[in-house]
């Protein structure tokens, strides 16, 4: 019986998780944002509401409940409202799908739960990989979603780079190709404060995507805790009935 | 109290006397072997599960639109605006996952200890047809949220029947209620998965219990316990009620199944994309094929025996044949093991290996599910040979893989008959072990 378990718990310890990689091939930075810091996610609200929401909309959340992130009804209305006029209104966007379709090629997603589709991991390498590319409509392209319809909205912060593949053939016969990036202009932001901005960014979108998250984790522990009181209980008790079963 | 509860209950059972029968026959006096080890949990699990799912159920369809329109968003107002409802979600999402890990270790204690064979092939048959409207359920849930792998399963899926010969076109049309999965057929998902099939489930289950309670269970020993009974009281010397003494033992196994269930449903409820499919947060668009579709973790075995069967005449009839062979193959187990012993514990070495290379197949299978045909690379493209040139219609590796798991998941009950005839057994014992 002890060996069926283990075997169980190892099979399951096993279930490897699904590897992330961009359709490009360019290798995924690790996300370090942190669901528990309210100050990054206002920040990344911030960015959000000027930068992302003109295009994008996150219709499944509702501006009120940005009071879970430490802001208060007035804070919200009063620095984040700018596409809406109650405040237990969803983050709409005004531009209509047409618009966005004939504009861009394609309408811009809804972000409601873009990093649940996407990973944490992919938006905040693609936030971060936009270079010039003179041969796309709008002068810009990606190193991790190449040819993406979407123009680099937070140039003004990044600045303009610009990015050489520099394929190497090693002894063996294998090909692998460098990417090497080089700052044309300079943005508002160095590059730390600009990795900065991207991480408040993609951590506002992670707990867009998923707001009780937090909550689920508390809601977690608990649930686990009186379980495993309620396991020493059972246990005791099925001993005590089976104490004349030989 | 207690007396005026008594007197209420004589008052019942006076009226009704069958309610008391029921209870007795089923639990206070079915007496079980005393021997049932880890794996006879997942019975009572399967149950829990159920019962589980439709609780859970019955609340998502308070707050879910079936509208190809609303769908998507009337899941995400489960998951932010309904109070609670992101716990009922995700049960529901985890519960589904759980009922297969639950049925799937179910079906393998039948084949450990022989549990289909004479006289119990009936319990086994209507587990068989449990298991299959189980997939038919998942399956029309799955379209559900209308989220991109919802829609391009379910287009899968409905296209293998199209694949027919002669009736294939005009039934996937009959199935779909449309040329493509659309409104129509969201909908009549959304009532054969809330109150079709629930219903044939629950009157499957109840079929798969009276059946095993007619007959008795078996146990790990595979031996009759009612071949010795306590003379003075009838009741078999090796059997104990069901009541109370597994209720009390099952109450701590689905404790501890809630343990694992409440972590992956609290802690990672998409069980990296296993559980919950990363693509299905995207809502559904038929004008655009996601470049890489695979069904949810249960279904993936299957999956790649339809994959991996290449296709005749330009059809994939062959592929969707296999699959619909490999499941139907199970109703005839009882009549395939032609071993004189049930329980693996007596059985010999063709058997033990039989079932152990089976099993690797059967994971085998399931992991290359969830993948591209690519995932484990390509022969050299530059083979010359006859054998590259006209047998490698392919040259993924996976695919080949996947048609070596193939062949020895159908000869695994093909060849059963003869191995387990002429496999080494030893004597059974005439009691139980503990």
């Amino acid at each position: 019986m002890n060996a069926a378990i283990r075997t169980l718990l190892v099979a399951l310890a096993l279930v490897p998780a699904l590897a992330l990689a961009a359709e490009s091939g360019y290798r995924l930075d690790r996300s370090p944002h942190d669901p528990n810091d309210l100050v990054s996610l206002q920040a990344g609200a911030r960015t959000f509401v000027n930068y992302c929401l003109n295009c994008h909309g996150a219709q499944f959340m509702r501006y009120n409940r940005l009071q879970e992130i430490g802001l208060t009804e007035a804070q919200i209305r009063d620095n984040l409202m700018f596409a809406a006029d109650k405040v237990g209104e969803t983050m709409r966007v005004a531009l209509p799908g047409k618009d966005g379709k004939e504009w861009f090629g394609v309408p811009p997603p809804d972000l409601s739960v873009i990093a649940r589709s996407r990973s944490a991991d992919w938006l905040y390498t693609y936030l971060r990989t936009f270079y010039r590319d003179p041969k796309t409509s709008h002068g810009w392209n990606n190193a991790v979603f190449p040819n993406a319809a979407m123009p680099h909205v937070l140039w003004t912060l990044q600045g303009e780079r610009a990015l050489e593949h520099i394929q190497h053939t090693d002894k063996a016969g294998h090909v692998s190709v460098e990417h090497k990036w080089t700052q044309i202009a300079p943005g508002a932001q160095s590059t730390v404060q600009y990795d900065a901005t991207v991480r408040d960014l993609v951590n506002f979108l992670v707990y867009v995507g998923e707001p009780a998250a937090q909550s689920r984790k508390h809601i977690g522990a608990v649930v686990l805790f009186v379980l495993s009181i309620l396991l020493v209980l059972a246990y005791a008790l099925k001993k005590a009935y089976w104490k004349d079963v030989h | 109290m207690a007396g005026r509860l008594m007197a209420l209950w004589d008052w019942f059972d006076s009226r009704m006397p069958s309610v008391g029968e029921e209870w007795r026959k089923h639990a206070a006096e079915y007496y079980a072997p005393k021997n049932f080890n880890f794996w006879y949990y997942f019975g009572s699990l399967a149950m829990l599960v159920l019962g589980i799912q439709i609780i859970t159920g019955i609340f998502l369809t308070m707050h879910y639109k079936p509208d190809a329109n609303l769908a998507f968003g009337s899941v995400e107002y489960i998951m932010r605006d309904v109070w609670g409802g992101w716990i009922i979600r995700y049960i529901h999402s985890t519960g589904a996952s759980a009922f297969f890990v639950v049925v799937y270790l179910h079906m393998f204690r039948g084949l450990l200890y022989g549990s289909y064979k004479r006289p119990r092939e009936l319990v086994w048959i209507f587990g068989v047809l449990i298991y299959l409207t189980l997939m038919g359920e998942a399956f029309f849930g799955y379209l559900l949220p209308w989220g991109q792998m919802s829609y391009w399963g379910a287009q899968v899926i409905v296209n293998l029947f199209g694949t027919i010969p002669f009736i294939g076109p005009d039934l996937a049309l009959w199935i779909r209620g449309d040329y493509v999965v659309g409104d129509a057929t969201l909908n009549r998902f959304f009532a054969l998965h809330v109150i079709a099939f629930p219903l044939v489930l629950l009157g499957l289950v109840a079929a798969h219990i009276l059946a095993l309670h007619d007959v008795g269970s078996n146990n790990p020993d595979g031996v009759e316990i009612k071949k010795h009974k306590d003379p003075k009281t009838g009741h078999p010397l090796d059997g104990i009620p069901f009541h109370p003494y597994y209720t009390v033992k099952d109450l701590v196994g689905a404790i501890v199944f809630l343990v694992i269930f409440c972590t992956i449903l609290f802690f990672t409820p998409e069980m990296g994309g296993y559980f919950l499919e990363y693509n299905n947060f995207i809502p559904a668009d038929p004008l655009k094929t996601p470049p890489h579709i695979a069904p949810v973790w249960y279904f993936t075995p299957y999956y790649t025996i339809l994959r991996a069967v290449p296709p005749l005449f330009n059809s994939q009839f062959p592929g969707v044949l296999a699959m619909g062979v490999a499941t139907m193959i199970l109703f005839f187990l009882p009549w395939l093991d032609r071993s004189p012993v049930k329980s693996i514990r007596y059985r010999g070495t063709l058997y033990k290996s039989a079932l152990g290379v089976f099993v690797v197949a059967f994971l085998v299978l399931g992991y290359l599910g969830t993948e591209p045909t690519t995932v484990w690379g390509q022969f050299p493209a530059s083979d010359d040979s006859f054998f590259g040139k006209y047998i490698l219609d392919t040259k993924d590796v996976a695919t080949w893989v996947g048609r070596l798991g193939t062949v020895i998941y159908f000869l695994f009950f093909f060849l059963m008959p003869w191995y387990t005839a002429r496999d080494k057994c030893q004597p059974e014992p005439d009691r139980v072990t503990m």
